[in-house]
């Protein structure tokens, strides 16, 4: 084995970064629409997800739920699951959990301890030699509870409502301003309670070697997810591995550990074989997690020239009791526009259903519709066109914090919109028809509070001049292998296939691991600074200043001398590390990712249907990294979008909160036809305040404004405003004139 | 109970003990075909599409039982990753999945569905029933039996149309 020196560099964002590294390198990978290094294995299905792989003699095992709504379970006909054929084990454990944990939780979330707290809830793992005899008996199991279902409460309008304190702001005198404005907008809207439905179900693989636990796992943040299972389990962090080189999808529903990776490691322990804990698709819905539904009062008032003199926004969302995620539903809204009297206040009910937990772009997917749709409605009243509203109100400063804004290209993204949509083709409401179609066009800004997390990597440049990158990130879909492949290459001066990046192992260095769109600015920071670490290395041995050093197809150049890496190595690897840290920066500025999005639909007058016929969107995001995975998670978010203002709905039992339509036939997604041309354009945008690479997140900005754009075409289609998402048939057809 | 059918070009003969085994359970755990992937295991989402003698199926709604004497296609047997077949090609470069667990779905789904475009099989979207042609909507169309939540379908749309395109009019 060949000797490795080794060299770090560390960064905390508690300033500016006035150098723009990237805008010096000479490589000239990063930023291009390279294909995805792990495109290959995923087309041809040997990407390996959480139950594939299995060890040998893996067994299975098939979560058994409970039927009561609230209560405790006090028996399970064990004795006749035990003699079913098959069977091997029959688990009841207070480990069990309740619900999975939220987002960077790092430790256990509630557990079972024989309580039930929603209908579905799990209670019991039946272990079985084959998949089809786990499922058969865990079907076969009848528990005895002691019920408590009548004290169940399921409907928000049945909750009692916490009042937070630190979630209300106030400023000026709101209700003054509402009385003296010359308009004013006071309206209530709601959202439905939602679900992820990530492809891929959650899936657990667990097997013990040496008092050690690996387990494969579908799940979007190791590191923390490493401190949740151990926790649960009991025992050190240190004795927890988990494997995910590959994530089908994760939109947040993966944030946490859940009940796969506890019941499979429990059982795994007590069979002393491998157990693999598939969740089918109903499971996933009824015991993950979902978006909270909301109930948002929205207040707006403005001058004669249309500039805002007042914004109210008042939620209420709920959560299962005791859990502290509650959907942050007005963050971006105090600091969107102009306003200098403001009131934000934030109610949380407790329910007996699913958990609530993130979910793409959590507060902002479900609270921007609805101020933009009011922002459109006001604008109307105003007599003003949507777009020019909007661009009288963007503040020079965030004007609740009174900070600036790192960068807010938000007027760019709306003028530059309006002319790759053709918004001047824009009619005025209900007067554009073809046939028994009203067609309608309407527009929203997008906004996304952007974050900076923790992340640790290792660039490893090894002697033939090749280079490795570690990191215990994931990749959910949203492109990791391809950027941090892209920033390192980039940063070495390496053709992008010279580049080897190895995820999804918790043993690797910890990253901020895929969620907040946080993860591509965090990771590949880490990334960037150990790659500068190395880099400074090879300064050193060129005898030059790092500043000084050009790297370029594999050779390092400085001043007359040229020479190769694996020259420059002499047999040696530079191993370097990287650790990006959030500083104040995330306090003394306010960091966002902007857009403005446009949607054309359509609106039969006879049958009530929607259909969006095509969508444009302009982002400022910072540096994009890849424009082909970039513009692919933005149309990603714009579909979410689509169906979150037409079909996403998940509908509880009145009753006793059984979860109805919890699968893919029941709870419709949008499917191909359901999805028009969507056209992105990124503007040339840099965040020196965000992160060394001068990138935000893009992932879920896409997703903020769609809903409130579609809301605002079948407005200016129908002339109708409707404020009860998703907007579906039956309540178009209610709203229209008879044909 | 013994099983015969081909998977891929290569025969099987199999001990079936259970009947209740999906052709879905048997390529992915039996067969360690993990290619095919279970996303709903309710033949709601497509993400478990083969070809079962040429013809697209979603093979968690059939048991392997059925399968006496068949050929089942599965990704692995469209192409690999050294030797792609032209659509797992234009998917990768028209970057069509992000995540990649619906995408084995999609390309056996797409491979098939360009030859029942071929025959002239009409769908809903197609205006003359006697005159099937290929266009973006018949493509959209007859790929909404495989859902993608990252939503790749714009991508995926162009990629199945430069293959189609390629092969000549259908």
């Amino acid at each position: 084995m060949s000797d490795t020196v080794q060299v770090e560099r560390q960064q905390k964002m508690d300033s500016r970064e006035d150098t723009d590294f990237f805008g010096g390198t000479a490589q000239g990978v990063l930023s291009t629409a390279m294909d995805r290094p792990d495109g290959p294995q995923k087309v041809t299905g040997t990407a390996t997800y959480a139950d594939e792989d299995h060890p040998p003699g893996t067994v299975f095992g098939w979560l058994v739920r409970a039927t009561v709504t609230r209560g405790f379970v006090t028996g399970l006909n064990t004795d006749e699951l035990r003699a079913m054929p098959g069977v091997l084990l029959v688990l009841r454990d207070d480990r069990l959990l309740r619900n999975p944990a939220q987002g960077q939780a790092g430790r256990a979330p509630v557990q079972f301890k024989g309580e039930v707290a929603y209908k579905g809830q799990p209670i019991a793992l039946v272990v079985a030699e084959s998949f089809e005899q786990a499922r058969h008996a865990g079907l076969a199991a009848k528990a005895d509870y002691l019920d408590r279902g009548g004290k169940a409460v399921i409907c928000p309008e049945d909750a009692e409502f916490e009042t937070p304190k630190a979630k209300q702001s106030s400023m000026g005198d709101l209700d003054a301003a509402m009385t003296a404005a010359a308009h004013r907008l006071d309206g209530e809207w709601t959202t439905p309670s939602m679900s992820h439905v990530a492809m891929e179900p959650h899936s657990a693989v667990a097997w013990w070697e040496d008092g050690k636990l690996t387990v494969r796992a579908s799940q979007q943040m190791l590191k923390h997810n490493v401190k949740e299972l151990a926790d649960s389990l009991g025992i050190s962090p240190a004795m927890v591995r988990i494997l995910a080189p590959f994530v089908g999808g994760g939109f947040g529903s993966k944030l946490g550990i859940s009940h796969e990776s506890v019941a499979a490691a429990i059982a795994a322990r007590k069979l002393g074989r491998p157990v693999a804990v598939p969740l089918h698709r109903r499971q996933v819905c009824e015991t993950t997690t979902r978006r909270s539904e909301s109930r948002q009062r929205v207040r707006l008032c403005c001058d004669r020239d249309g500039v805002l003199t007042g914004v109210g926004h008042e939620v209420w969302v709920s959560n299962l009791p005791g859990e502290t995620f509650s959907e942050p539903v007005t963050q971006s809204t105090p600091f969107t526009y102009r306003g200098e009297n403001r009131e934000i206040a934030h109610h949380v009910g407790r329910l007996n259903i699913t958990c609530a937990g993130s979910m793409r772009a959590p507060g902002e997917a479900i609270g921007v519709p609805v101020t933009e749709a009011a922002i459109d409605e006001l604008a109307e009243m105003a007599g003003i066109d949507p777009i020019e509203f909007r661009l009288r109100n963007i503040p020079e400063e965030d004007p609740s914090k009174e900070i600036p804004y790192s960068s807010n290209r938000l007027a760019d993204c709306l003028r530059r919109g309006a002319e790759l949509f053709g918004w001047s083709e824009r009619k005025p409401a209900g007067t554009r028809r073809e046939g028994e179609w009203l067609i309608g066009m309407g527009m929203a800004t997008a906004v996304r509070v952007n974050m900076l997390q923790e992340s640790e990597a290792r660039v490893v440049l090894l002697p033939d001049g090749s280079a490795r990158v570690e990191t215990d990130m994931t990749d959910i879909g949203t492109g990791s292998y391809s950027i941090l492949t892209q920033i390192a290459a980039e940063a070495l001066g390496l053709p992008a296939d010279r580049v080897t990046t190895v995820l999804g192992d918790s043993d690797l260095p910890p990253a901020a691991g895929s969620g907040g769109s946080f993860g591509a600015a965090s990771s590949g920071s880490s990334v960037t600074l150990a790659a500068q670490a190395v880099r400074e290395e090879l300064a050193k041995r060129m005898g030059a200043d790092p500043g000084e050093l050009t790297l370029k197809d594999g050779h390092a150049i400085a001043g007359n001398t040229r020479r190769s890496l694996p020259d420059l190595l002499g047999g040696e690897a530079i191993e370097g590390k990287g650790t990006i840290k959030p500083g104040s920066n995330a306090r003394s500025v306010r960091q966002a990712s902007w857009g403005a999005q446009f949607a054309e639909v359509a609106v039969s007058a006879v049958t009530g249907e929607v259909q969006v016929r095509r969508m444009a969107a302009v982002f400022a995001a910072g540096r994009v990294l890849n424009p082909k995975t970039a513009r692919s998670q933005c149309i990603g978010g714009m579909v979410f979008g689509i169906g979150s203002a037409l079909t996403e709905e998940s509908h509880y039992d009145r009753r006793d909160g059984s979860f109805v339509n919890r699968d893919l036939a029941e709870y419709k997604i949008p499917a191909n036809l359901d999805v028009p041309k969507i056209e992105i354009e990124f503007l040339e945008d840099r965040d020196a305040w965000a992160n060394p690479m001068q990138a935000k997140g893009i992932g879920e900005v896409a997703v903020c404004g769609t809903a409130g754009a579609i809301l605002n075409a079948i407005a200016n289609a129908t002339g109708v405003r409707f404020r009860h998402l998703p907007v579906t048939l039956d309540k178009v057809i209610a709203a229209l004139p008879r044909p | 109970m013994q099983l015969r059918l081909t998977v891929n070009g290569t025969e099987h003969a199999l001990d079936l003990s259970d009947p209740r085994v999906t052709l879905l359970d048997l390529l992915r755990y039996r067969l360690g075909l993990t290619g095919t992937k279970k996303g709903c295991d309710h033949g709601q989402c497509g993400a478990c599409t083969v070809l079962v003698n040429g013809r697209r199926m979603n093979s968690c709604l059939s048991l392997a039982a059925m399968h006496e004497g068949d050929e089942v296609t599965t990704v692995e047997g469209i192409g690999t990753p050294d030797n792609l077949a032209p659509m797992q090609e234009a998917f990768v470069r028209h970057d069509g999945f992000q995540c990649g667990y619906c995408t084995p779905g999609q390309i056996v789904s797409a491979t098939a569905m360009l030859k029942e475009l071929a025959a002239g099989w009409p769908s809903q979207v197609s205006g003359d029933l006697d005159a099937v042609a290929l266009s973006d909507d018949e493509i959209r169309e007859r790929m909404s039996g495989n859902l993608c939540r990252c939503a790749a379908y714009p991508n995926i749309v162009e990629a199945i149309r430069e293959v189609a395109e390629q092969e000549g009019p259908a």
